[in-house]
C-alpha cells in the first residue's frame, strides 16, 4: 500500500506529468507564469482543488448515475474554485487582482475534472486525494519552473526581487521582453518536453502520429 | 450593424480566444491531429458558444448581477459571486445534451471526438468567452456576435494548427520534440503571427 | 428513507434526481457560506486597497504601509463628489456609498458616450466622481482625480495628483490594468510613476497638452515639462495613457471643475 501511494503522488511528477505528457492544464500554465508569485498562488489554488475534488468526486463515485457524471463533478469542482476564489479575495486581495479570471479558470482547468473522470471516480478515497495532490504537483513543477525562466529572463528579478539588474533601472541587463509575451511560454514547454523526453526515452512518441501517449494511457 | 461587424472581427482575429487569450489550450493540442476532426471539434465548439454565451449574458442581466434581483423584491442583492458555477452549469448541460444528440444523429463524429466531447466542457475558451462577456457588459445582441466570433475563432486557429500538424508529420522531427514537443513550438509561433493583429482597431 | 433511495441502482430516474439535489444542496451550502461569512473580510480588504492607491497617489504614503497607517493618512484627505454637468461639488451625495464603476452602468445617472466624444473608449461616463482633497490654511495643497481609459487590452484605472496650481503633477498611480505583462503592463513600473512628478498638464492656452511620446524625453527641450517617456514596446498603451489624459482633464472631464476651482478656490 505504502508504495502504490508514494507511487500515486510521485509518478505524476515527471513519469506522467499532467502537462508535458497528458495535454492537460495548459491554458493556465501559459497565462500566469509571467511573474514565479503568480505562479505559486496559482500552484497552491490547483492543488488544494484537484486534492479535494478527487477525495469528493471518489465518496460518492458508489452513487453517482453516469447519465449525470460529469455535471456532479463539475458543480463539485465549480463549489470548491468559488471557495478558493472567496479566500483568497478575503486573504489575498492584491494578488487575487491579478489572478482573478484565471483563478475561476481552475474550474476549466482539466486536470482537475481529467483526473475527476479518469482516477477518482474509480479509486477509494484515499487513493484519489494523493492522485490529486500528485498531479497538482506535477502541474506546480512545471508552473513554477516556467514562472521563474520567464520572471527571471522576462523581467530581471524573482519574486519581485531583482536578481539581473535592467538597464532601465541603471543595471546591465536588456530585459527580453518576448519572455513576457504569452508564446514564450509555448516555447518554454515545448523544450521542456523535449528535456524530459531526452531523458526518459519510453516518452518519446512514435514518429507515425497514430497513437498518442494520452490515449493509450487514458483509454486503454 | 457596423459595430457588431467590428466586434465579430475582433473576436475572430485580434482577441482570437486561441492565440491571443491561449484559452481552450487542452483540447486545442489533443485534437488536432487530422483536419477532419479539427473541423468537427471546431463546429461542436462554435455551437456551444452560440449558445451559452447568450443564455449566460440572460442569466447574468436578470438574476446576478448586483440590483439584478430588484424584480423580486431585493434591490440590494449581490448574486455576482455565484457566477462562476452558474455558468458552467449551463455549459455542462449544453455539452450533455450535445452529446447525447451526436451520439444519437451522428455516431462517427462522436466516436472521433472520443473522450474530448466531456472535455468541451472544460474547455476554458467557452467558460472563458462567457467571462469576458461579463467583464465587458456585453448586451444581449452583443453577446451573441460574440459568441459566434469567439467560437469561429477557435474553430479557425484549431483547423489552421491541424493543417500544419497534417504536413508536419511528414517531416524529421527530433525524437524528444516528436509530437506533443514541436506542437507547442508550433503552436507559439502561429500565436507569435497572431500578435500582428493586435492593436487593430476598427 | 435516504438509505432506502442510496440502495436504488444507479440509473433508476429517482435516485438520479436524489444524488442531484443532495449533491446541489451540500455545494450551495457550502458556497453560500463562504461567501457569507468571508464577505465583510473581502469588503475590508477593498476598501483598504482603494483608501492605499489614494493615498499614495497623493503623496502621504508608500504601497507597502501598514493597515493602521493608511487609515490615518486618509483621514487628512476630503472626499467630495464633483459633477461633470455643473462641473462644481455636489455635496448632496454622499461619497461613502457612491459607486462610480455602478454608477457608469446605471442610465439615470450616466450617459452614453458618442464614438467623437469617447477618445478614452470608456463607452459610458457616470455623471458624478470621487475626488480627494487635501486642504491646509493655505488652501489647496492637491487634488487626487480619479481616471480611467482604454489601452491595448484592458481599461486601465489610475489615480492623478494634481498640486495646489491645478497644473503641476504631484503623482500618478496606475491601480488596475491587464496590459502585457512587462510591456504596456510597465505603466504600474513605479520608476515610470516616478517620472510624472513635477509635468505640467495644460499648455499656455489651457488646453491638455501632457502626453506620453514615442522614445525618451529630451531633457533640455522646453517641450520636456509636457512630455512623459515612451514605454517601450507598447505603443498602443502610451496612446491610450495620453487619451485618457485628455478626456478627463478635457472638456467631457474635470476641465471645467479644474478652470471654476483655480478661480474660486474650495
Amino acid at each position: 500500500m505504502a508504495s502504490t501511494s508514494s507511487k500515486v503522488v510521485l509518478d505524476p511528477l515527471v513519469d506522467n506529468n499532467p502537462i508535458t505528457l497528458q495535454v492537460l492544464g495548459i491554458c493556465s500554465a501559459l497565462a500566469v507564469t509571467t511573474t514565479l508569485l503568480n505562479a505559486i498562488i496559482m500552484s497552491l489554488a490547483l492543488t488544494a482543488v484537484t486534492a479535494c475534488s478527487n477525495g469528493a468526486v471518489s465518496l460518492i463515485r458508489h452513487h453517482t448515475p453516469s447519465a449525470i457524471r460529469i455535471i456532479v463533478q463539475m458543480t463539485i469542482i465549480a463549489s470548491l474554485v468559488i471557495v478558493v476564489d472567496q479566500i483568497l479575495q478575503a486573504y489575498a486581495y492584491e494578488t487575487s487582482k491579478k489572478l482573478s479570471v484565471f483563478v475561476g479558470l481552475i474550474i476549466t482547468n482539466c486536470i482537475v475534472l481529467g483526473r475527476a473522470e479518469a482516477f477518482a471516480s474509480k479509486n477509494p478515497v484515499g487513493l484519489s486525494v494523493l492522485d490529486g495532490l500528485g498531479n497538482g504537483l506535477g502541474y506546480s513543477v512545471i508552473l513554477l519552473i516556467v514562472g521563474a525562466v520567464r520572471e527571471l529572463f522576462g523581467s530581471g528579478s524573482l519574486l519581485g526581487m531583482p536578481v539581473l539588474p535592467l538597464t532601465t533601472d541603471g543595471g546591465w541587463y536588456q530585459s527580453n521582453g518576448l519572455l513576457l509575451l504569452p508564446p514564450s511560454a509555448f516555447f518554454i514547454i515545448g523544450f521542456i518536453i523535449w528535456g524530459v523526453r531526452t531523458w526518459k526515452r519510453d516518452q518519446v512518441e512514435p514518429a507515425e502520429h497514430q497513437i498518442h501517449a494520452v490515449h493509450r494511457q487514458e483509454v486503454v | 450593424m457596423e459595430a457588431a461587424l467590428s466586434l465579430f472581427v475582433r473576436a475572430v482575429f485580434i482577441e482570437n480566444l486561441a492565440l491571443a487569450f491561449f484559452l481552450g489550450m487542452c483540447t486545442f493540442l489533443a485534437v488536432s491531429k487530422r483536419i477532419e476532426t479539427a473541423i468537427g471539434l471546431g463546429a461542436a465548439v462554435i455551437v456551444v458558444m452560440v449558445i451559452t454565451v447568450p443564455v449566460n449574458n440572460l442569466l447574468y442581466q436578470y438574476l446576478l448581477q448586483p440590483g439584478a434581483l430588484a424584480w423580486l423584491g431585493s434591490p440590494d442583492a449581490d448574486m455576482s459571486f455565484l457566477g462562476l458555477i452558474s455558468y458552467i452549469g449551463v455549459i455542462a448541460a449544453m455539452v450533455q445534451v450535445l452529446e447525447m444528440v451526436l451520439d444519437r444523429y451522428f455516431p462517427a463524429l462522436y466516436h472521433a471526438l472520443g473522450i474530448f466531447l466531456p472535455l468541451i466542457t472544460v474547455n476554458c475558451a467557452i467558460l472563458g468567452a462567457s467571462l469576458f462577456m461579463v467583464e465587458r457588459d456585453y448586451g444581449f445582441t452583443e453577446s451573441v456576435v460574440f459568441g459566434v466570433g469567439g467560437g469561429v475563432g477557435w474553430a479557425l486557429a484549431i483547423v489552421a494548427l491541424a493543417g500544419i500538424r497534417e504536413k508536419l508529420k511528414y517531416s524529421d522531427v527530433p525524437d524528444g520534440l516528436q509530437g506533443l514537443g514541436i506542437t507547442f513550438i508550433t503552436v507559439g509561433l502561429m500565436s507569435l503571427g497572431f500578435m500582428a493583429f493586435s492593436g487593430i482597431q476598427l | 428513507m435516504i438509505g432506502g433511495l442510496l440502495q436504488l441502482p444507479n440509473d433508476d430516474a429517482r435516485k438520479i434526481v436524489f444524488v442531484a439535489l443532495g449533491l446541489c444542496l451540500v455545494c450551495s451550502l457550502l458556497v453560500s457560506a463562504s461567501a457569507v461569512l468571508l464577505r465583510p473580510i473581502q469588503q475590508a480588504e477593498a476598501a483598504l486597497d482603494q483608501q492605499r492607491n489614494v493615498v499614495v497617489a497623493a503623496g502621504l504614503g508608500s504601497p507597502d504601509m501598514a493597515a493602521a497607517d493608511v487609515a490615518a493618512s486618509f483621514a487628512q484627505l476630503q472626499v467630495r463628489v464633483v459633477d461633470f454637468e455643473t462641473g462644481w461639488f455636489n455635496d448632496s451625495i454622499d461619497p461613502a456609498t457612491y459607486d462610480p464603476r455602478a454608477a457608469a452602468r446605471d442610465p439615470s445617472v450616466s450617459s452614453a458616450l458618442t464614438r467623437a466624444e469617447d477618445t478614452a473608449r470608456i463607452g459610458r461616463q457616470a455623471r458624478y466622481a470621487t475626488v480627494y482633497l487635501q486642504v491646509s490654511d493655505n488652501g489647496l495643497q492637491r487634488i487626487v482625480l480619479p481616471i480611467h481609459g482604454y489601452g491595448l487590452w484592458s481599461t486601465m484605472y489610475a489615480y492623478l495628483a494634481l498640486e495646489g496650481d491645478l497644473n503641476t503633477v504631484a503623482a500618478v498611480a496606475f491601480y488596475e490594468q491587464a496590459e502585457t505583462p512587462g510591456l504596456g503592463g510597465e505603466v504600474q513600473n513605479p520608476r515610470w510613476q516616478a517620472s510624472w512628478e513635477g509635468k505640467l498638464v495644460f499648455g499656455d492656452e489651457g488646453d491638455v497638452r501632457l502626453r506620453v511620446i514615442k522614445g525618451q524625453v529630451d531633457r533640455s527641450s522646453p517641450q520636456a515639462q509636457w512630455q512623459l517617456d515612451a514605454l517601450s514596446g507598447s505603443t498602443l498603451t502610451a496612446n491610450g495613457v495620453s487619451n485618457m489624459l485628455s478626456f478627463w482633464l478635457g472638456e467631457e472631464g474635470f476641465g471645467p471643475f479644474l478652470n471654476k476651482l483655480r478661480r474660486e478656490g474650495v
